[in-house]
């Protein structure tokens, strides 16, 4: 058939967090071109558990491009480099018969590999849990609209609220750095009236959990932003940068200090 | 199997409220002595684990994904309903209420679907509260859209992503909790069993499914929000990780089973490209909105590239047989209508498993800007999973599976027939009937999470002492343990020749078939007779690699797919005694011009499964006293 691929795969494996990995050559065969990437990680699964040998564990679960949880350095670009798309919405018609595919997991300190291409990414709902909320316990909200939020800043708000937490970002850093996470979460808040109260000491805590959790800094690189499967723009990493030497003022006494608050 | 529903008395706009105040309460400070577990992150469970956590309870919150900001909640793209009436265009607590018995076709609760329609205000505030970036109109207030099923705009959202945002606002708020030390979460960790003690819930059984370790947690209270059981089809536009597990193995453990046999197959999904396909892509029911759905009037010009086929001899059939509703027809009626074409040979696309749907009109009506900004991001994913751009040709879509109404049996409180045990959401049976409306299972979620078992939980509480809580290491707890493990083993130790897709993928095709769109005496009789089969061949064939006690993605899906073949039977059953059509239960047997045909003297309840062998049915009638039982028209 035309339209099916036979492609060289070059994997990363790896049996666990302590044990050392190595890449390990796989021919796949037979590959749609309609099909997706993980699709095509199907098929060499399958190829694989019928000669007897253990299928590499990825992760994923939506396929739709929401979840968040695949992930895939591909040809060392994070979700393999298309715009504005995931790993499990990258599609075989982009690549051509006898390509070579170099797959890995993400590669940061803050993402530990637990499996071949699985990593923790725990430590960004670290961050989240050290003050990525809005303070309202149930029961206790006005009636919605009282709460006047200009079009603008909502949709503003809803750029940044698009992030799915994959970590591309993360993982296409030189530094390891997660402030495009970071940022994207505050500037969905700020750009919210409901935000405001909580604003700076928000900022403070997390970035004070973001380094406490393993990243590294940011230097300007933007790979963050190129990576982005859901095209946050870089400017929410400026707003973080003024907020946060504004709390490094207001809340110098909580500043530096990791243990979260909240 | 005892079924009190505990629907409270009084006029229906009075019951909750009363309710509410009949209810016993936990004293502020004895609640944090009451340990609450929670399984399941998405919209109902992680709502729950966040307002039990906030009102003082201590909670412990596990899911299979590594982050519960990754429940499948997250993808539900159109929007959530709300009878706010801030449209001015006629919208109720009353409408909404009735519009979601008659969307369901007469097979819900009146008194659980009221109090949702009551709730569903409070949830809109809440969510906005909690920084939720809603639609807005330019003057700042919240803008709505239309859905199926409803002559109102009373559909609130965010972009496409509705669902992501709602489980945004709940992770935040579990994340609040987990912060605070409030909530102990357990993220890639998977439920595999219930234990019940003295006709009491008292804990679960886990696997930590990075280092394969069993363990057990026991709780006073246990709460299931795992989700549907769609993918019992293997293909579905559910997440691959949903599954039946949770709630088939309650079942196992005396649970009653409610409805099996209702499942919603969605109208608007991009069809099936290949054998290699892993799952389905919905394309929101908002779209129906401004697209509208045709096929040819002629076989002959299926063929034909779309712009080639004047507007004279294309079929827009939905505005054609459902003209009051037209395109934004109920899902049911819009698959069957869908598939009803096709099977003429009128369909398009691969294999004729296709119709439009085409923006064409409203493009040239609203320009390409108006309809990128309220649905790029949808375009743009049918883009990337197709190769074709629907500015210029029309979407083709197919129906798919996508939600099931059937679930574990409650009562008003939420409670299962397992006194301790509770069911939220998807994983329950309570709302929806027979088909559920679009933009009501973002609702029902956080209603039963936000705003209902809050309340119906303490009432549980109230009555058990806190003393009361399970050893962990007591034989009820070990006993359940040593079960699960030797079923991992017997997995494990199959060594056959088949991949566990090999066999989930033979039993999707076998319910697509035989329990899909269309049911008869004769397709259920086929299946009840292939799935022991096919059972059977699993257990003595299927190849799990890799070991019990590491991490082995081939053990989880092994597990997933040993339930979904046990529970497949249960689905059939049910269907074939349901000896009428109704929603997303369509009979070929029980029909009308090729509409549904309920039979309100003889199935007018819910049918409940009591585990056995074979398992025994048994009914809540169902008691409209509200709303006139009607036939559903939507001409």
């Amino acid at each position: 058939m035309s339209d099916a691929l036979s492609l060289t795969l070059h994997i990363w494996r790896q049996r666990d967090r302590a044990s050392k990995g190595a890449f390990v050559t796989y021919k796949v065969r037979d590959v749609s071109t309609h099909a997706s990437f993980l699709e095509m990680l199907d098929i060499l699964n399958e190829q694989l558990i019928a000669k007897g040998e253990e299928p590499v564990a990825f992760d994923h679960d939506c396929r739709e491009g929401i979840c968040g949880m695949c992930s895939l350095m591909i040809n060392g670009r994070a979700h393999g480099g298309r715009r504005g798309t995931t790993t499990c919405q990258l599609h075989m018609r982009l690549f051509k018969d006898g390509d070579e595919i170099w797959i890995e997991p993400w590669r940061a300190s803050a993402f530990p590999v637990i499996k071949d291409l699985c990593v923790d990414r725990s430590a960004m709902d670290r961050v989240m849990a050290a003050g990525g909320f809005i303070t309202a316990n149930s029961g206790s909200a006005p009636d919605a609209n009282d709460i006047l939020v200009p079009k603008e800043s909502a949709d503003r708000a809803m750029d940044a609220a698009a992030c799915i937490a994959c970590g591309a970002c993360v993982a296409a850093c030189p530094n390891g750095s997660a402030m495009l996470y970071v940022a994207a979460k505050l500037a969905h808040l700020h750009n919210l009236p409901q935000g405001q109260p909580e604003r700076m000491h928000r900022t403070a805590v997390m970035v004070n959990a973001m380094d406490a959790a393993g990243f590294g800094n940011c230097s300007n690189h933007y790979e963050c932003e190129a990576a982005c499967p859901k095209e946050i723009p870089r400017d929410v990493m400026a707003l973080l940068n003024r907020d946060y030497a504004k709390a490094s003022w207001a809340y110098r006494e909580r500043v530096h200090k990791s243990d979260g608050g909240g | 199997m005892k079924l009190d529903a505990r629907t409270p008395k009084g006029p229906i706009e009075q019951k909750w409220g009363n309710s509410k105040f009949e209810m016993r309460l936990v004293n502020p400070a004895n609640k944090r002595k009451f340990k609450i577990i929670v399984v399941g992150s998405g919209l109902a469970g992680g709502a729950a684990a966040a307002t039990l956590a906030e009102l003082g309870y201590d909670v412990a919150c596990f899911c299979f994904q590594d982050s519960p900001r990754r429940a499948h909640s997250i993808a539900a793209q159109g929007g959530i309903n709300a009878a706010k009436n801030y449209q001015n265009d006629g919208d109720s607590i009353h409408r909404l209420f009735y519009d979601t018995v008659k969307g369901g076709d007469f097979r819900s609760r009146e008194a659980n679907v009221h109090r949702l329609a009551e709730v569903s205000l409070d949830i809109i505030d809440q969510c906005t509260a909690m920084g939720v970036p809603f639609a807005r109109e330019y003057g700042g207030t919240l803008a709505n859209r239309s859905f199926g099923g409803a002559q109102v705009s009373r559909t609130f959202y965010a972009r496409g992503q509705t669902g992501q945002q709602l489980l945004l606002g709940v992770y935040a708020a579990l994340s609040r909790q987990i912060g605070a030390g409030k909530v102990r979460m357990f993220p890639r960790t998977e439920m595999l069993d219930l234990v019940v003690d003295n006709g009491r819930a008292v804990g679960i059984v886990v696997r930590d499914l990075i280092t394969g370790t069993i363990s057990s947690h026991s709780a006073h209270a246990v709460i299931l929000a795992t989700g549907g059981y769609g993918n019992v089809f293997y293909l579905s536009t559910n997440a691959k990780g949903c599954n039946v597990t949770a709630t088939y193995r309650a079942y196992k453990r005396g649970a009653g089973f409610a409805n099996p046999c209702f499942t919603q197959i969605h109208p608007t999904c991009i069809p099936v490209a290949g054998e290699y396909q892993s799952k389905l892509t919905l394309m929101s029911e908002s779209l129906r909105n401004d697209g509208r759905v045709w096929v040819p009037k002629r076989a002959d010009d299926v063929k034909k590239h779309p712009d080639q086929i004047a507007d004279a001899e294309r079929d827009y059939y939905l505005e054609r047989k459902y003209p009051s509703f037209g395109n934004l027809s109920p899902r049911d009626i819009a698959s069957r209508a869908a598939k009803e074409v096709c099977d003429e040979g009128r369909g398009i696309g691969p294999g004729g498993r296709g119709v439009y749907l085409d923006f064409r009109d409203a493009i040239k009506r609203d320009g390409e800007d108006a309809i990128r900004e309220k649905y790029g991001n949808l375009f743009d994913m049918y883009e990337r999973i197709t190769g074709e751009n629907p500015y210029r040709v029309p979407m083709r879509i197919y129906p798919a599976v996508h939600y099931t109404m059937g679930g574990l049996w409650v009562d008003y409180h939420l409670q299962t027939t397992i006194p301790g045990l509770f069911c939220l959401g998807e994983a329950n049976f309570s709302d929806h009937g027979a088909n559920r409306l679009g933009a009501s299972a973002l609702m029902q979620g956080l209603a039963d999470g936000y705003f209902i078992i809050p309340y119906t939980i303490g009432h549980y509480l109230a009555g058990v002492p806190a003393s009361s809580l399970a050893d962990p290491a007591s034989t009820a707890f070990t006993t359940v343990e040593a079960e699960v493990r030797a079923r991992l083993d017997r997995l494990v130790n199959v060594r056959g020749t088949y991949s566990v897709d090999h066999f989930h993928k033979e039993l999707g095709h076998l319910m697509w078939e035989h329990c899909g769109m269309a049911r008869s005496r004769q397709s259920l009789e086929t299946a009840l007779a292939e799935i022991p089969k096919l059972r059977d061949r699993y257990w003595a064939e299927v190849t799990v690699l890799g070991e019990r006690d590491s991490f082995n993605q081939s053990l989880e899906k092994a597990g997933r797919v040993a339930d979904f073949m046990e529970f497949a039977e249960l689905m059939c059953r049910d269907a074939l005694v349901r000896e009428e059509s109704c929603g997303g239960h369509f009979r070929t047997e029980h029909q009308v011009d090729g509409e549904a045909k309920r039979d309100d003297d003889n199935f007018c309840h819910v049918a409940v499964w009591e585990h056995g062998d074979p398992p025994t049915r048994h009914t809540e009638q169902l008691v409209f006293e509200n709303v006139k039982l009607a036939t559903r028209s939507y001409k």
